[in-house]
């Protein structure tokens, strides 16, 4: 997917420190009004790849490209962007109001404009009310309505954002995720936000950036990551609980795994492997079929239930198939217990395949 | 630097030159300059030209005219400067053990929930504030042999007690030792106290389950978790020691006779008032080494071992 | 990396202290009031409490007495008639050498150098660990390794050729010079305390102020100093007991006895050899010089041990 109108453009991006390359050859473009989530485990780069898109990191190589201007050398204030951190990063000896027009201030922004874009920012968050106040006597799921006001006065057309919502409690994170949501489609700017919490990744973006090791390891909408995972990598981390994989061997339209040949019927190549091909094939907790879905199933077989966690909504069941413990993901109304013996269906259809040697799909 | 462009084929084409390296943020460099100088001509470069100069025929003015070792030939052979060597390492020795000792016994009876914690800790630690001069001029006066201790304890009937240490030259170390550890116990048995502070209580509730007693504990468990507090202490003893001057300049003025001289005071006095310059450069040349010599073990013991570890 | 070493060894020196005392105390409970070891521990603090307290309790009973009451007497004893005329004689006309005015001459000294010494050392030494912690630049970290290692060489080493640039500058000998070689030596621990202090705040804070478009100074004044009062009164705690305390640099960088800060004039009065000791105004007059350490050590408290402790590694 090339994207015409680039908001932010990020070309050959290099960044080491000292010998640690953490970036490495990395292209990514980002559409205007796009709402692209960054998503990978700890220390992989993303939070790095955010800091040198606002400027406060130098590249060791490559170039970015805000709104059609090199800006791989510009100041952070001079880039068009505002950034909400982690942990707030409020100025502690202001107050909020202090915080959200410090900026402003710097940029020498006549005071009429000053208190309009406040009293808008305010209304939008909500935070009118506390405007007098020190960040110390805020709760936190205030003080980050504060940190996104200070990137929102800004009036700029990208947001950057840094992990906001981790340091909250669980229940405060989907009220904040549901409101940033909202505040994107209102705004429709540009947002690159970066987290390593699938769900807010999966709801929130308009495009997933999964990050390994300071490459991009595909780039794609939510639909597409889940679905069709480019690699192993992507297919493991991405579900939760992830995919089970048997190692095998692809036939034509059979994949062979150990006791068990299941028929590929409408799986989609990406390219037709050769016959003898080893593979691994995964397959999510919630497409093997149980009970009435059974009968769609184009393979079907009998397993022993090893273990039972019933988590409310679902029940997943751990069983043994194929030489591996597989996860299966059941209606929280099951009645199954330890020991049953449970009839399983797989559409290889909505598995995935991947070339063992290179882990990439197939 | 360089000049790149590697735009895509999409989108315009801009080429941004990498602006230079060192202008980029000159503020902070501007603000470091006192820094920078300090730390370059003033220690490192005075630290060079002294020992360079050490090696030097330096009487009353420096003058770079070689005299290759002389000046250490003579220094070694000067008898003042044995009895500072000797001095110092008596004073050392001693106030070392000493400060250790009583610092760490201070601390551990302060840590075990005294009433008054903080009344005996300001005691202890307010010599820590005075200089070594009043330091000095106080344990000087007390220990007047006419009218001071001696003097008091004889008219309390003691009549043959003798302790005299500013007037006999074989123990005017330990007049300076008592005085100084007045002055330096405080500091490390705040540091100490810190240390046992910093130690998980469930390590003495661990250690009364297993019925060790209190000071077997202590001896076995706690000194042993404690090592780097130690090594602190040792460090900050070490380098108090090896600046001892002014106690003995306002205590004893290096007497009587030479018997309490120092180093330090050697040196002074070879370049401010002896105009020996030469002189005053290698005696502090080798102060030099002699830290030098106690820090590279503890440099060592600190991060030596962590880099393998 | 070898160059961080030394950093982390010179800040692993004011580390402990970092474990605050506030945390309580964690040693075993004695079991009962007046068991033995109760009586142990309290008889024995008793006691070094008297050994520490003694010397200040000495230096007041004996500057409130007459001189004839010294000779006959015991140091001990509480004057029989208190005197202030040591006091005042201490401060307006005690001898040095030949001129007689007293260690007012001094303080003033001390007071002079010592207020411009303590404003430039904090000043320089907040913006350079602000600079070190915040504005990284190639060679900042080698600068500062060099700094903290010079604060472990005997100042005898560098004292001779201080004397010569001070003497180029023509600073040689004056107040002036003096304060400089403060504001120097003072240089390494309190860079290093306002470093690590600096180094405590969360760096997405900076990063927010330079995404607001805050350059170096202004977030040096208007984000970091704020915050940083705490650790400027350790600094100024250091600082100020530092430098009226010292003796060496005064001595040695301070050409005529008009000049001489407090401790040099106090050694001079008491260790001069001419004419009759008067023990009281000496003691007195070391009062005097001990009263401003003094005075800051009782008013601040816990910031003092945390001073000091820092302040240990300048020795
Ligand atoms: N200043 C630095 N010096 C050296 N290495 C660094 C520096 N900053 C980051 N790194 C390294 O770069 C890698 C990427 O760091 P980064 O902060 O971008 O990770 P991240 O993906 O944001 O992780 P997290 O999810 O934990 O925030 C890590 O391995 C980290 O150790
Ligand atoms: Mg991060």
């Amino acid at each position: 997917m090339t994207i015409q109108n680039a908001s932010v453009s990020i070309k050959n991006l290099d960044l080491s420190f000292g010998a640690v390359k953490v970036l490495q050859n990395l292209n990514l473009d980002i559409g205007d009004g796009e709402f692209l989530v960054l998503l990978g485990s700890s220390g992989c780069g993303k939070s790095t790849l955010l800091n040198v898109i606002a400027g406060l990191l130098e590249p060791t190589d490559g170039q970015i490209w805000i709104k059609d201007k090199n800006v791989t050398w510009a100041e952070p204030s001079e880039r068009g962007i505002g950034m909400v951190f982690q942990s707030y990063a409020l100025y502690p000896q202001m107050t909020v109001e202090g915080n959200l027009t410090f900026g402003l201030k710097n940029a020498k922004v006549p005071k009429a404009e000053i208190a309009k874009r406040v009293a808008r920012a305010a209304e939008i968050l909500q935070i009118e009310p506390l405007l007098k106040r020190k960040p110390g006597a805020l709760s936190g799921g205030q003080r980050q309505r504060v940190a996104i006001g200070r990137a929102l006065v800004r009036d700029v057309e990208v947001f950057l954002f840094d992990e906001p919502l981790s340091n909250l409690d669980a229940k405060l994170r989907a009220d904040l995720r549901v409101e940033l949501k909202r505040l994107h489609n209102n705004l429709k700017n540009t947002m690159i936000y970066v987290t390593h919490d699938q769900v807010e990744a999966m709801t929130l973006a308009d495009r997933i950036a999964i990050m390994k090791g300071g490459k991009i390891m595909q780039l794609g909408t939510p639909a597409e990551i889940y679905g069709k995972p480019q690699n192993l990598y992507v297919a493991d981390f991405i579900g939760s609980p992830s995919m089970t994989f048997f190692d095998g061997t692809v036939d034509g339209n059979i994949m062979r795994i150990p006791g068990h040949d299941l028929p590929l019927g409408r799986y989609e190549f990406t390219s037709q492997p050769a016959p003898g091909t080893p593979a691994i094939i995964g397959v999510r907790p919630e497409h093997v079929m149980t009970g009435d879905n059974l009968r769609s199933a184009p393979y079907t077989t009998v397993v022993e239930i090893d273990l039972v966690e019933p988590m409310g909504s679902d029940t997943l069941v751990y069983c043994k198939f194929g030489g591996q413990t597989m996860r299966v993901r059941m209606d929280g109304q099951a009645q199954v217990a330890v020991g049953d013996r449970l009839t399983i269906g797989i559409d290889p259809a909505a598995a995935s395949l991947f070339d063992k040697t290179t882990e990439v799909r197939l | 630097m360089t000049t790149t462009d590697i735009g895509p084929n999409t989108g315009p084409r801009e080429t941004v030159r990498r602006p230079s390296r060192f202008l980029r943020n000159l503020s902070p460099k501007i603000a470091m300059l006192p820094l920078i100088f300090t730390a370059c001509v003033v220690f490192l470069g005075g630290t060079l030209w002294t020992v360079l100069y050490s090696f030097t025929k330096s009487g009353l003015l420096p003058r770079l005219s070689w005299v290759g070792l002389d000046q250490y030939e003579r220094l070694w052979s000067s008898r003042k400067w044995i009895v500072s060597i000797e001095n110092l390492a008596l004073y050392g020795i001693c106030s070392l053990i000493g400060t250790l000792v009583i610092g760490f016994t201070l601390a551990a009876l302060l840590d075990r929930k005294i009433r008054g914690e903080a009344v005996f800790r300001s005691i202890f630690l307010y010599p820590f504030a005075l200089s070594f001069i009043v330091t000095g001029l106080v344990w000087q006066w007390i220990l007047n042999p006419e009218l001071g201790l001696q003097n008091v304890v004889r008219e309390w009937g003691w009549t043959s007690f003798t302790f005299d240490p500013l007037n006999n030259p074989e123990i005017v170390m330990f007049g300076l030792l008592i005085a100084g550890l007045w002055q330096g116990t405080g500091l490390i048995m705040c540091i100490m106290l810190a240390g046992l502070r910093g130690i998980d209580e469930d390590i003495w509730k661990a250690a009364r389950v297993d019925g060790i007693g209190t000071v077997k504990t202590y001896i076995r468990v706690i000194i042993p978790m404690m090592r780097p507090v130690f090594v602190t202490s040792l460090v900050l003893i070490a380098a108090g020691i090896v600046k001892l001057y002014d106690l003995v300049v306002a205590q004893t003025s290096g007497g009587p006779g030479i018997s309490s001289e120092v180093p330090a005071k050697y040196v002074m006095t070879a370049m401010f008032g002896g105009q020996n310059l030469g002189q005053g450069f290698a005696a502090s040349s080798m102060m030099l080494l002699m830290v030098v010599i106690i820090l590279i073990p503890w440099a060592y013991l600190e991060f030596g071992g962590k880099k393998h570890g | 990396m070898a160059d961080t070493g030394m950093l982390n060894a010179a800040a692993a020196v004011t580390q402990p202290l970092r474990g605050t005392l506030a945390a309580g105390p964690r040693g075993p409970k004695p079991k009962n009031k007046f068991s033995r070891s109760n009586i142990i521990i309290y008889g024995t603090l008793f006691v070094v409490a008297l050994y520490y307290a003694l010397p200040l309790y000495v230096m007041i009973v004996t500057s409130l007495k007459g001189l004839p009451e010294i000779r006959m007497g015991n140091i001990f004893a509480p004057p029989l008639e208190v005197t202030f005329q040591p006091w005042v004689k201490a401060w307006q006309e005690a001898c040095t050498g030949i001129n007689c005015d007293g260690l007012s001459r001094g303080f003033w000294n001390s007071v002079r150098i010592l207020i411009p010494s303590v404003i430039l050392s904090v000043a320089i030494a907040s913006v350079n660990g602000y600079a070190l912690s915040m504005w990284k630049f190639k060679g900042s970290e080698v600068f500062f390794t060099i700094l903290m290692i010079g604060a472990f060489i005997p100042y005898q080493v560098m004292l001779y050729p201080i004397v010569i640039l001070l003497r180029e500058a023509g600073l040689y000998g004056s107040l002036t010079g003096l304060v400089l070689v403060h504001v120097a030596f003072g240089m390494p621990i309190n860079t290093l305390l306002f470093r690590n202090y600096f180094a405590s705040i969360p760096e997405e804070l900076f990063k927010a102020a330079r995404v607001d478009g805050a350059g170096f100074w202004a977030i040096f004044f208007k984000i970091i100093l704020p915050m940083s009062l705490p650790i400027c009164v350790v600094a100024l705690i250091i600082q100020v007991t530092g430098i009226w305390n010292d003796f060496l640099f005064g001595v040695t960088y301070i050409s005529s006895p008009d000049r001489y800060p407090m401790t040099v004039q106090l050694n001079n009065i008491v260790n001069s050899v001419q004419g009759v000791k008067e023990y009281n105004v000496n003691m007195a007059a070391t009062l005097l010089t001990g009263l401003v350490p003094l005075v800051i050590y009782f008013a601040s408290g816990k910031l003092f041990v945390r001073g000091i402790a820092a302040g240990a590694v300048k020795g």
